[in-house]
């Protein structure tokens, strides 16, 4: 006699409680706390606020740890929650000129108003692994500038100045789309393909910026600056009639500037790649650059050949939630669908076996 | 700027009471302003802006939501993935809505207000108070021809579906059938060439001039897309090669039912295999109804091999 | 004009969640079947001249992403205004064809449904749709078959729009480009989508 599989309710319950066994681990080590990830784990905590569009340290480390680690796990749970929050309004663009620079990098000259500010980053430690730090070794103190400088001049704003690089886009005026609320249409304007690159996946628009690097639509770039630091967040109050500072958040800004002949439409200037993400995201910043000017090929008048020009292809498959969650739907039961083909993979094959016999 | 966080004690006071079956007011009304519009135009694809739901798009996220937005407290509602109610997803969104919604949940069908599928359609005919609601992974029944939805929402507009017959025709030509078993394309009222979602073929004449209202959610793609009740849904085909639908030569091995879909199940490595019914409610409600297949026995309860 | 008075602020649904979700239900059940009375208890009031069923319909559908046109009557109450201004947030538009939801309590005198926004071909579902007061139907008149009717379906409106057959047809031939109507009598809902085509001779 058969008995049908059931019972999968329980099953998935076993299932969930040996999950929150393994997350915890050796129980005869302390359990790490979201201080600990948040402080010290700080990219990662820095990537899922990025791509989970949610800018609060606490739940993002919160998220990390609730899915062991697997970052992509994360930004699934920081947007699930983000899309249940209420909406007050919108904030003023951020100002990164004036932002309290940690680190400000640029490519393009050896010198310039503010200098360069190496700050905590990477580059240029020889990646050795370092045996000390399996301990909690002693630290000397960072050696700081007295005091973070503020208003350094972007390296845009001084080519602008002479003209070189076209200018930013002018305000229109018109409220910023959000992919959040409005499904995405193509063609899409710079600010929805800005946000979708903003919350799109880091792994992904590294390969896309990579390809244009190896020729898949060259776009001939220079970091004109990377700067990373905190700037304020200002939202308009309509009951005081003026707009408050309502915090302050960690950014890190990418300007490329990528070498432009001209086009019927345009005379020769540089032209702007733009990045931005929540946090310290450096990789992050330089390949949605790197992908932003590609999408403009359009709009600047250059043959449209790769895929990262492509904006339907680029936008349409950079969400890591999405693409996971399509990805990971093949393991749900199918086997409705693969009895069908099943029966006809099989008439078919006999077809084909009845036909040869008839011919001999 | 390094103000540590708060503890995880004063995160879980963060988290927000959710809304009757979890979305918001505004994104109901949204899903709902969809659903009207899908609903006056048969067959016709709406993008919504649908929302990050706490389980993975492609899981039934697009089901949901339109579940969700319908849903209310005099509902009875019925989830069911490749025809049963006990597989893991239906579990899971059953348990959901049971969740957010304190809602009624049955698996009998004839008792359902609201049957949210996937992949099936029951076998039993709907009733007119019945809504069934498709989770639908790919919307669009050209993507396969035409990777663009630029290109694919010209086509529709102008109602140039060459592309589709020709793949349609050149299946016969190389096979002598229609190579397509599941997600079988159909023509809505005369209009829109719609995806029913992967339903097996078999399910495609249940779809026409239903009593029930039909809706379809695809939440990773954001449409919504809708087939009122008692409208014409043809499957496409060819004077030459009419439609048809798989047939089994054997009947259910538990309830001795014909004409339904089946599920085969492998029993051992020696080619040893049965087909049961793949609508389990179907199937039980026959054999409490006295039905016996070959392999049923006389012992039918329920036993659990979690 | 008059100044907006209390009446403006009253009226909401009680119980929103539950409220709409009925209305909805309702509505829902009216465009699927068209031509059916659907019966639907008002759950809202509104300023007059604007009924309380049709502030039901409002407040489940209207909100500010939504923008949403009066005929002349309406409009000239500002209560009405602002009832839709507090009550649902919507923005208020001059032109028929910029309207997602339009509002009509006197039928006889609204514009044709050609000036209302009829989608385009790529996106038909850009439409406008028509919230029409009903003193009567009656399941007399005009027939109508498509979609969401078993064999065919009886129904006139009174008061009535006018050149409605005529009307009717030049949006039925537009499809799937077109609007929808929502006729809302006391307590009941009839839906006629523009997928519905009227029998003629
Ligand atoms: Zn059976």
């Amino acid at each position: 006699m058969y008995v049908a599989v059931k019972g999968g309710e329980r099953a998935i319950e076993n299932a969930h409680r040996l999950l929150a066994d393994e997350r915890r681990g050796d129980r005869t080590l302390p359990s790490i706390t979201l201080e600990q990830i948040a402080g010290q784990l700080s990219l990662a905590v820095d990537r899922v606020m990025a791509e989970g569009s949610l800018f609060d340290r606490d739940l993002a480390a919160l998220a990390v740890k609730q899915a062991r680690g697997d970052l992509i796990e994360a930004i699934f749970l920081i947007r699930a929650y983000r899309t249940t929050l209420p909406r007050f309004g919108a904030t003023h663009p951020i100002e990164t000129a004036a932002m309290r620079v940690r680190r400000r990098i640029s490519a393009t000259f050896k010198d310039l108003p503010g200098g360069q500010l190496l700050g905590p980053t990477f580059d240029y430690t020889h990646r050795l692994l370092d045996p000390d730090l399996a301990g909690d070794p002693d630290l000397p103190a960072p050696a700081l500038r007295p005091e973070l400088p503020t208003a350094m001049p972007r390296v845009t704003d001084l080519l602008g100045n002479e003209g070189l690089i076209e200018a930013d886009p002018a305000e229109t005026g018109e409220p910023v789309g959000d992919l959040t609320r409005e499904p995405l249409s193509f063609p899409a304007d710079r600010d929805l393909r800005l946000q979708g690159l903003a919350r799109g996946d880091e792994g992904y628009l590294l390969a896309l910026a990579y390809s244009t690097q190896r020729g898949y639509g060259r776009t001939h770039p220079f970091v004109g600056e990377i700067r990373m630091g905190e700037v304020e967040v200002e939202i308009d109050v309509p009951e005081l009639g003026f707009s408050v500072v309502i915090g302050r958040i960690t950014v890190t800004e990418c300007q490329m500037v990528n070498q432009f002949k001209g086009s019927a439409k345009a005379p020769p200037a540089f032209t702007r790649g733009y990045g931005l993400a929540f946090g310290h995201q450096e990789r992050k910043a330089m390949s949605m650059a790197l992908v932003d000017r590609s999408l403009r090929a359009g709009e600047l008048g250059e043959d449209r050949t790769a895929p990262a020009q492509d904006e339907e292809f680029v936008l349409s498959h950079c969400d890591n939630v999405q693409s996971t969650g399509f990805v990971e739907h093949l393991k749900l039961p199918h086997y409705v669908d693969f009895q069908a083909e099943l029966d006809l993979v099989r008439r078919m094959r006999t077809e084909v076996a009845e036909k040869r016999e008839a011919a001999e | 700027m390094n103000a540590l966080p708060p503890t995880a004690a004063t995160v879980a006071h963060d988290t927000p009471a959710y809304n009757f079956a979890y979305l918001d007011e505004q994104t109901k009304r949204m899903i709902r302003r969809a659903i009207l519009k899908g609903i006056a135009i048969p067959g016709y694809q709406v993008p919504f802006a649908s929302r990050e739901m706490p389980m993975p798009y492609g899981w039934g996220t697009g089901g949901v939501q339109v579940t969700a937005a319908v849903l209310g407290p005099d509902d009875v509602l019925k989830v069911i993935d490749q025809g049963a109610d006990d597989t893991t997803n239906a579990v899971a969104i059953r348990g959901f809505f049971r969740k957010t919604a304190g809602v009624r949940t049955t698996t009998h069908t004839a008792e359902a207000t609201v049957i949210q599928t996937r992949h099936r359609i029951p076998e039993a005919p709907l009733a007119e108070h019945q809504i069934l609601v498709y989770q639908v992974p790919i919307p669009e029944p050209l993507r396969f021809l035409e990777p663009r939805e630029t290109e694919t929402r010209t086509m529709h507009a102008l109602e140039e579906y060459g592309l589709m017959h020709v793949k349609l025709y050149e299946d016969i030509a190389r096979h002598g059938h229609i190579a397509t078993t599941y997600a079988y394309p159909v023509k809505v009222d005369g209009r829109y060439i719609m995806d029913p979602s992967p339903t097996p073929k078999f399910d495609n004449p249940k779809m026409h001039r239903s009593k029930a209202l039909q809706l379809f959610g695809a939440g990773r793609e954001k449409r919504i897309y809708a087939i009122p009740p008692h409208t014409d849904v043809v499957s496409l085909d060819f004077e030459d090669h009419p439609f048809k639908v798989q047939t089994f030569a054997q009947p259910c091995a538990l309830c001795a039912a014909e004409g339904v879909y089946l599920d085969e199940v492998l029993l051992d490595d020696k080619g040893g295999r049965m087909f049961v019914c793949s609508d389990t409610d179907n199937c039980e409600e026959r054999r409490a109804a006295g039905h016996r297949g070959a392999l049923a026995g006389d012992d039918i309860s329920r036993k659990d091999r979690s | 004009m008059t100044a907006v008075t209390s009446a403006a602020f009253d009226g909401g649904f009680r119980q929103p969640v539950f409220d709409a979700q009925t209305t909805f239900r309702a509505i829902m059940d009216a465009l699927a079947r068209p031509g059916r009375r659907v019966i639907c208890r008002p759950l809202a009031t509104a300023p007059a001249p604007m009924s309380p069923l049709m502030a039901a319909v409002a407040l489940t559908l209207v909100d500010p992403e939504t923008p949403v046109w009066l005929d002349g009557a309406l409009a000239a109450s500002a209560d009405v205004r602002g009832w839709f201004a507090f009550q649902t947030g919507a923005p208020m538009v001059d032109q028929p064809a910029d309207a997602a939801f339009a509002f009509v309590v006197d039928p006889a005198r609204m514009p044709p449904l050609s000036a209302f926004a009829q989608g385009t071909p790529e996106y038909p579902d850009r439409s406008t749709t028509l919230v029409v007061s009903a003193e009567s139907v009656e399941d007399t008149g005009a027939v109508f078959t498509g979609p969401g009717i078993e064999t065919s379906v009886l129904f006139d409106t009174r008061p009535a729009i006018p050149a409605f057959a005529e009307q009717w047809q030049a949006n039925r031939a537009l499809f799937p480009r077109g609007v929808d109507l929502l006729f809302v009598a006391a307590d009941a809902i009839v839906g006629l989508p523009r997928s519905s085509r009227l029998r003629t001779g």
